[in-house]
């Protein structure tokens, strides 16, 4: 290939996509000239690698790399309980570990530094191809190549008609089947040039634009979001503000709360009651009241896993659920010192529980002013001991058991320190012993009583309570972040499935006043495709045009072609080499060697309403074809 | 909602029953394509369509394609159609396709033949066994690691014949993927077997349906596009070393292999398509599973061990479309990263529901 030849296909092949022209990996680093001059040429290389694709790759692959260990180290931000566990395990590597900000990877300044490149070098390459891309649509497609024949997909024929009227039948197919064009392009007389498929780039940078929408949104969202927890035992309620959570994580820049209260009025869970899966939650919902503002009108609703409860911005979830004993504690004077549930919270699936009830209104049997507490398990099905203390068989309540120390002293409520509601702090607390001196303890079914000795009160099991817990979260961005990710799908359908190409059509005057038609097809990847619309262009200009084709083959010939296709898929072979190993295949080669033009003669118009059916596919078709039979020289074998 | 409808143990045994006698097929179906190979090896035509010379790009051996032409009455006329002559895009070698596994051989074709229809067969009990276990617990078949490799699989096989069904080149891939799903199907009923049983409830949503299947269909194709990627590899190694003469020569059963299988830049293309075809559907898989997150866990996005697989994956992926378009990376670097994007997505798949801790630990094993 000559170098004009090949300057002419690069010139033709020019701006099929706006991607960047690649720079070399080399590229020449800026050197010499004033301080000034030289720091303005630095930022220009930067800017130009950290826009190219190789950069953007290498950055994209970083980013795969880098999200790597969030998932193997456990992380403060998905779950700090196991965080602590690793770091009592593994004494040596967790120091190691905080330094390198590994239990917080989707927050550490290496992982934010890596996609916050990327999304810069995605702006940097976003702006220039749209203005690239705008220019492209205004713009007029390339002169053709003086050599067709160096083009991917070329073909060519004679006619007997005139080479102007011919150009004007493409012209017709060409608006037809919607590409853009020009006649005589830059003063090439004689020639078209045509274009389609402009919703591959458009769709390439919606592509990339909804994917930086998606990016702020997500950012946004994780610096406005509220979230709390609250934990409500059945009957009880929760009015939105921030003193009734148990825990809160404000938002970056404060939280302005939607103003709502709810009650639990029921909460029902039932488990799988054998097989494999025993002890599998399978119905798990939580009847709700709830009202708008302080006391607003009354609705009610269940909330269930995968159901949500949405009032206004904000979104009740369930979590989770556990049961609270309910308890009535007696002083030493007899007086009822504490009446109600106390939530336990579950250790495992079967929902051994611990807890602690703490009773500071207390007086001894001597009328002093104290305070006693207690600390223990619960299981719902109690299925014996180990060596923590009880433990359930099953989460349901088949077999409600309570199991308690007893003790007395100073609860620290007062220290000013915040207490874990669910642990006893026992440093100022002196256990009940029993007369052997061991530590007092007792078994409770529900409708049992633990009595302290010295008439220094009781504790009587009632019933039994269920609570739920809730997620109140309210953050802001989610119809951002999911109208981004709709538009990067259509995007990438768009830049994925859709062929960019071009078409170039010649006429010139040929031997005895004949005209030669010379088509050419280029697209920006190699497709089978487009020799076949190229193929079917031509049909369509032979049909439509003033050289039209005869309509006189007839069913026999069109079973022949049938056959060949059958053949062809049952060998399983390959298109090509059918034709080298010369399988016997359909028998129609005489019926396709008819020529072109012979007949074109004899039918002047009688074609000209038909569409030739595999040229049917106006639209854009994918730019990597599923078709089968998308090799045009497959059939050609026999 | 009645999630706690009754298992039919009847149905599930049928459908174990089912899955073991796709197995056998299978089994016959694999014995059948390595009939097919060993009686290609002997053929000539394997042997002197190796001859790798590329194809000459003139217009004489150009072929004129017929085409079928729809006439105003409702008719059908056949046209000649005018010969298009192609040519690869500068740069890239032009080798025809290899012949296929039987090399036109014909008892190799014959049990070719025979391994299609016996995986067809296969294919028919593989979906029966995966519809009866959805109604012996009357829900969707995705609730833990066995449903998950059945239906897999079997989405896999789909695929596959399907293509077949287009009369698309494929049948080199049958013998693989056999194969695999034979180690695939061994490792369900044996590893990862699970009783026919109901869903946790934070499985029970119709995201299910969407989600899971469509993370199941992604990954069967996007394996088909690792298989044709793989083979890429060694073709496109066969195919240097024969346009070196002068270097290291193929092995005589590497040759007797390779020359069958098609080009190297068929094999490229055919997974590229797959790839990129299955690439926004993944994209979907992945926002539809973070819109089924944001209402059961209340956040769309939490960093999940499941969910940060989905993300490496699709990211290696985009990494691999990328490269194809980035001067440099094109070819054999492309295909690496194509094939490290399907390891990251079958580590997702198997090493997260069964090494890490997370919400999504449904594996039942
Ligand atoms: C957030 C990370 C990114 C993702 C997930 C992503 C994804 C994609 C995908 C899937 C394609 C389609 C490939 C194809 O047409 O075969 C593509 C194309 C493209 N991307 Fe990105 N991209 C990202 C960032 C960037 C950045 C930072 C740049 C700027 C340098 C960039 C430039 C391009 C270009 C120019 C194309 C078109 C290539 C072509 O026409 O073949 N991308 N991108």
């Amino acid at each position: 290939m000559t170098t004009t030849d090949e300057r002419e296909l690069t010139a033709a092949a020019s701006q099929l996509s706006t991607a960047p022209v690649d720079d070399s990996p080399q590229s020449p680093l800026p050197q010499g000239g004033s301080f000034g001059r030289e720091l303005v040429a630095w930022a220009r290389w930067f800017w130009r690698q950290l826009t190219s694709m190789r950069v953007a790759l290498i950055l994209l692959f970083l980013l795969s790399l880098g999200a790597i260990p969030g998932s193997l180290i456990p992380q403060n931000s998905v779950d700090e309980i196991a965080v602590t566990q690793f770091r009592e395990r593994h004494g040596t590597l967790a120091p190691l570990y905080d330094k390198l900000q590994l239990f917080d990877v989707y927050s550490s300044v290496w992982f934010s530094a890596i996609y916050i490149l990327l999304f810069v070098s995605l702006a940097g390459c976003i702006i220039p191809r749209s203005w690239q891309f705008v220019g492209q649509l205004r713009a007029r497609p390339p002169r053709a190549p003086r050599n067709l024949t160096r083009l991917p997909a070329y073909t060519t024929w004679e006619t007997g008609a005139d080479a102007a009227e011919v150009r004007e039948a493409a012209e017709r197919i060409f608006r037809r089947r919607r590409f853009r064009f020009a006649a005589a392009p830059d003063g090439d007389e004689g020639a078209i040039s045509a274009e389609k498929g402009y919703l591959r780039e458009a769709g390439n940078l919606l592509f990339h634009i909804a994917l930086f929408v998606l990016l702020v949104a997500f950012a946004a969202g994780n610096l406005f979001r509220v979230e709390g927890g609250k934990l409500i035992v059945e009957g009880d309620g929760f009015a939105n503000t921030l003193t009734q959570y148990d825990d809160f994580q404000d938002s970056t820049f404060g939280a302005d709360l939607d103003s709502f209260g709810f009650t639990l009025n029921d909460f029902t869970a039932t488990f799988e009651k054998d097989g494999p899966q025993r002890g599998t939650a399978r119905e798990f919902y939580a009847d709700l009241t709830w009202w708008k503002g302080a006391a607003g009108e009354q609705h009610k609703s269940r909330v269930e896993v995968n159901h949500p409860l949405q009032i206004d911005d904000t979104k009740i979830f369930l979590i989770g659920h556990g049961y609270a004993p309910v308890v009535t504690v007696r002083d030493g004077q007899g007086d009822v010192a504490f009446k109600g549930p106390v939530a336990f919270l579950p250790q495992d699936g079967n929902h051994t529980s611990t807890g602690a009830i703490k009773v500071p209104a207390y007086r001894d049997e001597n009328g002093k002013k104290t305070q006693i507490a207690f600390q223990g398990f619960f299981t719902p099905t109690f299925g014996g001991y180990s060596k923590e203390g009880m433990v359930s068989q099953f989460p349901g309540p088949e077999y409600p058991a309570l199991f308690l120390n007893a003790y007395r002293g100073d609860l620290g409520l007062n220290a000013g320190v915040p207490q874990n509601v669910y642990q006893l702090d026992t440093e100022r607390l002196t256990q009940f012993k029993d007369k052997k001196g061991e530590p007092l303890k007792k078994a409770l079914r529900p409708g049992d009583t633990f009595t302290l000795p010295n008439g220094a009160g009781s504790l009587k099991f009632e019933r039994l309570e269920r609570w739920a817990s809730f997620q109140v979260s309210q953050q802001p961005g989610n119809y951002w972040a999911l109208g981004g990710s709709i538009f990067a799908i259509v995007g990438l359908a768009g830049s994925l499935f859709i062929q960019r190409r071009r078409v170039w059509l010649r006429t010139s005057a040929g031997a005895d006043g004949r005209t030669v038609v010379e088509m050419a097809g280029l697209g920006r990847s190699e497709s089978a495709r487009l020799p076949e619309e190229l193929a079917d262009l031509a049909v369509a200009l032979q049909t439509d045009g003033p050289p039209a084709v005869a309509d006189d083959a007839d069913s026999d010939t069109d079973a022949g072609g049938a056959d060949t296709d059958a053949d062809d898929a049952d060998t399983g072979g390959a298109d090509r080499s059918g034709d080298k190993s010369g399988a016997a295949g359909g028998g129609s080669a005489a019926a396709r060697t008819k020529s072109v033009e012979s007949e074109a003669a004899e039918a002047p118009k009688a074609a000209a309403g038909t569409e030739a059916t595999s040229a049917e596919s106006e639209s854009d078709e994918p730019d990597e074809p599923e078709g089968p039979e998308a090799k045009p020289d497959e059939g050609a074998r026999a | 909602m009645n999630i706690a409808a009754a298992t039919d143990q009847n149905l599930a045994d049928i459908s174990n029953v089912l899955i073991y006698s796709a197995m056998a097929v299978y089994a016959l179906a694999f014995f059948a394509h390595v009939g097919e190979w060993v009686f290609g090896s002997r053929s000539r035509v394997a042997t002197t369509a190796a001859a790798l010379t590329p194809r000459q790009a003139t217009g004489a051996d150009a072929p004129a394609v017929s085409v079928t032409v729809k006439k105003r009455g409702g008719g059908t006329a056949v046209l000649e159609r005018p010969k298009v002559v192609t040519r690869a895009a500068s740069g890239s070698a032009d080798v025809p396709d290899g012949p296929g596994a039987a090399g036109g051989d014909e008892q190799g074709d014959m049990y070719g033949r025979i391994a299609v229809s016996l995986t067809v067969l296969a294919f028919a009990l593989h979906a029966a066994g995966v519809l009866t276990r959805a109604l012996s617990v009357q829900r969707a078949p995705w609730g833990n690691m066995y449903e998950f490799s059945t239906t897999f699989s079997m989405v896999a096989v789909a695929a596959y014949l399907g293509f077949l069904a287009a009369r698309k080149n494929i049948r080199w891939m049958g013998l693989p993927l056999v194969t695999t799903v034979l180690l695939d199907l061994g490792l369900a009923v044996s590893v990862l077997y699970t009783d026919s049983d109901q869903l946790v409830p934070a499985l029970d949503s119709y995201w299910l349906w969407i989600h899971v299947s469509l993370a199941i269909a992604c990954g069967a194709l996007f394996y088909l596009g690792a298989v044709s990627t793989i083979l890429y590899l060694f073709r496109d190694r066969y195919e240097a070393k024969l346009a070196d003469p002068k270097g290291q020569q193929p092995g005589s059963f590497a040759h007797s292999v390779l020359s069958r299988l098609p080009a190297a830049s068929s094999l490229d293309k055919f997974a590229y398509r797959v790839n990129a075809a299955v690439f926004p559907f993944w994209t979907f898989t992945i926002v539809a599973g973070a819109i089924w997150a944001e209402s059961a866990w209340g956040r769309y996005w939490g960093w999940d061990p499941k969910e940060v697989w989905s993300f490496i994956t699709w990211v290696a992926y985009a990494c691999y479309l990328h490269a194809r378009a980035t001067a440099g990376w094109k070819g054999r670097k492309a295909a690496y990263l194509a094939i490290v994007a399907f390891l990251c997505f079958l580590f997702n798949y198997y090493g997260v529901n069964m090494f890490v801790d997370g919400l999504h630990s449904y594996s039942g094993v």
